[in-house]
């Protein structure tokens, strides 16, 4: 045990800080203070060898991009109580988020994340029913007012006063504004919540819309249908170590997670700038794994890191586009459920880091004054020497004609 | 010597026999030639680019070209060409103005558009040929490149408007390098690798005329609507609906030097992606019609040699008769010191 401490000591101290990781050393320091041993509980709590516990720290410290010294913050972060309380409310949606949550099998992550914080009211995880559960929420919220979590999966009809979905007698309307109300944190997890997604499909019968859009204003998104788990367990624990929301997109979505396009980490995207292009689903190019640019992928217009993490934990390739199918471009709205799968994507990679040559070139650097006088001495010289010439050629008829004597002895 | 009068007189002939010249047979300029019926061609729609740049990658493995490095003021890259040369043969270029968010605008837009070969129906670079290297092709108009006739004099580099054939000035053998529409390729029955590598039909291949006809079509829609989209090759099973792009008025390659076989449809003005500014008379026809006035039937050459030889004569003969100029006394300065 003392020795992995100071392994993460020296992983602490290792290199020159920026201040948000001066706040997070100093944390570390008090986690590494002599008395008391705050990991002691984590093998029972956890379920989990302390060694591995300490690897999946340093996993999810890496997936946010934070430096190395910042795994013995996110330790201390998931070690220390109190767990913040989640309420987790369900609406138009399939569960989907929910079941992709629980299939996150980095080592143990799942136990560890619904160790670590309280799930206290989940239509689906939840034990109780009926009033009982309902209890348990408003129980929640009064307990843990202005801290707890709120995370909304599905969108909020608001067709006919938001009738087509209620609960305990209460609309999803008001439900979200009620429970937003005191919340530290709303997070709208998956693409319904996020932006509207598959229920808000034209004619979009029951006005499904996105919580933001019923809060009146902006809320962090992990869209995605179904969104990757770690962007979402990612985001809270980065909440829970740095105290903050990450940064994000213009559509609320965490950078970390959304600040690339599909197309940009593809792993197809060499078949795509050869013009190695698939036609149609089970022919050639489709068996040998070539680009589904034209079979409709919206790799190039969808921003998501699903190449980059792909699904599942079960190795590479596993991802839409890995496996065969163009991206749907479930986490953009406009794209996903609005474009027909088939149609071809916009690019939206016009800008930098793409480079396009300019219309107009510019190239070479013109001649430089050496050259230039170089060239005017030579041509002067010939010039001069051709005139020289020419004035010799005239006169040389004349010249042997000169003297008269010597004619004469010739 | 000549006096003045006689050195007039005779320039006066030689004038009248150039001047009548131009009055013999085939006086008048000889016009633009006409398309061949077959002439098959590229129609590059600049609104359905998407600037993959696979047309780039195509051509080179299509026409055996090695890759290149673009020379940026921070170093040398193995990065896309920034423009044609003796080892690349088509490049896509991009215009750009502001954040360049919106394609085919102006302002915040940008725009793709492609450089290669225009394939000219009246094509200059044929014309200046002095060896016949460059020809084009009586049935499908493409401008073919012989490298066996080639002499290196580069007057083909000269004379494109469009500044096409490039010289591979860093090789012992240089050829001049430019696009033949994969003339190559098209006894494999294929066509064009640029056209057919497209995914979205913005480079299309076809006959000249069945061009012509789907540009008719794209211009007679309202942009926005939704329509079927040929991709790589004009009457190809190979289609795709996508919305009909907004187009400027000109089609560029339609008049520009009595036309092209490669034609250009764009969502912003021409002058922007650094098409160059053209007449509608092909250069081609000016000069030839002009050098082959002059020495047609050879009476123009014929009567100037005559002139220079009446004058040289006129030169010769009176010197026997003429008394020697006395020696000026630099002249016999000079001897003196000459003398053994």
């Amino acid at each position: 045990m003392a020795t992995e401490k100071s392994v993460v000591s020296v992983v602490a101290t290792r290199t020159a800080r920026t201040p948000e990781e001066d706040v997070m050393a100093s944390k570390l320091s008090l986690s590494l203070a002599p008395q008391g041993d705050e990991f002691a509980g984590v093998e029972k709590r956890f379920g989990m060898p302390r060694r591995e516990f300490i690897a999946a720290c340093a996993g999810i410290a890496a997936s946010i991009g934070l430096a190395g010294s910042a795994v013995g913050a996110v330790a201390q972060a998931l070690v220390a109580a109190p767990r913040p309380s989640v309420i987790w409310l369900h609406f138009q949606e399939c569960t989907g988020c929910s079941e992709s949550l629980l299939r996150a099998e980095h080592p143990t992550l799942e136990k560890l994340i619904l160790d670590i914080i309280s799930l206290d009211y989940h239509e689906t995880l939840m034990a109780a029913a009926g009033h009982q559960a309902e209890e348990a929420r408003k129980a929640a919220m009064a307990a843990n007012k202005g801290k707890y979590i709120l995370v909304v999966e599905g969108a909020i009809p608001t067709g006919l006063n938001g009738a087509f979905c209620k609960i305990g007698g209460k609309t999803a309307i008001e439900l979200v504004k009620e429970c937003a109300a005191d919340a530290a944190a709303v997070i709208a997890i998956g693409s319904c919540a996020s932006w509207g997604g598959m229920p808000s499909t034209s004619p979009n019968p029951t006005g499904a819309s996105p919580v933001a859009e019923i809060l009146g204003k902006p809320v962090l998104t992990i869209p995605g249908c179904p969104p990757n788990p770690y962007n979402f367990l990612t985001t809270v624990v980065h909440y829970l170590v740095l105290g903050k929301l990450p940064d994000l997109d213009a559509k609320g979505r965490p950078l970390f997670a959304y600040g690339r396009l599909i197309h940009e980490n593809c792993e197809r995207r060499a078949h795509f700038d050869a013009g190695r292009f698939a036609i149609e689903f089970g022919d050639d190019g489709h068996r040998q794994g070539w680009c589904l640019y034209k079979l409709g992928c919206k790799g190039p217009e969808t921003y998501a890191n699903c190449p980059s993490i792909l699904f599942g934990d079960v190795g590479t390739g596993s991802w839409p586009v890995g496996c065969g199918h163009p991206c749907i471009g479930c986490t953009e709205q406009g794209v996903g459920f609005t474009k027909p799968i088939h149609s071809l994507a916009t690019l939206l990679t016009v800008s930098p880091p793409t480079q396009f040559a300019r219309p107009a070139e510019n190239q070479g650097t013109g001649s430089s004054l050496a050259t230039v006088a170089t060239v005017a001495a030579v041509g002067g010289l010939a010039i001069g020497a051709g005139s020289r010439m020419a004035r010799n050629l005239g006169n040389q008829p004349d010249q042997p004609a000169a003297p008269a004597d010597e004619d004469s002895k010739r | 010597m000549m006096d003045r009068r006689k050195l007039l007189t005779s320039l006066a002939g030689g004038a009248a026999a150039v001047a009548a010249t131009p009055l013999c047979r085939e006086a008048e300029a000889r016009g633009n030639h006409k398309m061949p019926g077959q002439a098959v061609g590229l129609l590059f729609d600049g609104t359905l680019c998407i600037g993959c740049r696979a047309c780039m990658t195509a051509c080179k493995d299509a026409n055996d070209m090695p890759a290149e490095h673009t020379e940026l003021a921070i170093g040398n890259y193995w990065d896309a060409p920034l423009d044609i040369s003796g080892k690349t043969l088509n490049v896509i270029k991009a215009y750009r103005d502001g954040d360049a968010t919106h394609k085919d605008q102006v302002k915040d837009g940008f725009a793709f558009t492609k450089v290669s070969c225009m394939h000219c129906v009246d094509p200059s670079c044929v014309s200046a040929c002095p060896v016949s290297a460059m020809t084009k092709d009586p049935r499908t108009g493409i401008v073919k490149y012989n490298v066996e006739a080639c002499i290196g004099c580069r007057y083909c580099v000269a004379a494109c408007p469009f500044n096409v054939p490039r010289f591979t000035y860093d090789t012992p053998f240089p050829k001049i390098s430019k696009c033949q529409l994969c003339a190559h390729r098209m006894g494999e029955g294929k066509y064009a690798a640029c056209a057919e590598v497209c995914p979205t039909g913005a480079t299309l291949f076809g006959p000249v005329l069945d061009l012509h006809a789907e540009i008719e079509r794209r211009r007679a829609l309202a942009p926005g609507t939704q329509t079927v989209f040929p991709r790589g090759k004009i009457g190809g099973t190979d289609t795709y609906e996508g919305p009909v792009g907004t187009y400027v008025e000109r089609t560029y390659g339609e008049h520009e030097i009595g036309g092209t076989q490669v034609l250009h449809l764009s969502g912003v003005p021409f002058e922007l992606l650094n098409k160059p500014e053209l007449p509608r008379v092909a250069p081609a026809s000016i000069s030839e019609s002009l050098q082959h006035a002059i020495y047609n039937n050879l009476i123009a050459p014929l009567g100037f040699l005559g002139s220079l030889a009446v004058l040289a004569w006129r030169n010769m003969r009176p010197k026997a008769a003429a008394p020697k100029p006395a020696p000026t006394p630099a002249a016999t300065d000079d001897d003196k010191a000459g003398a053994p």
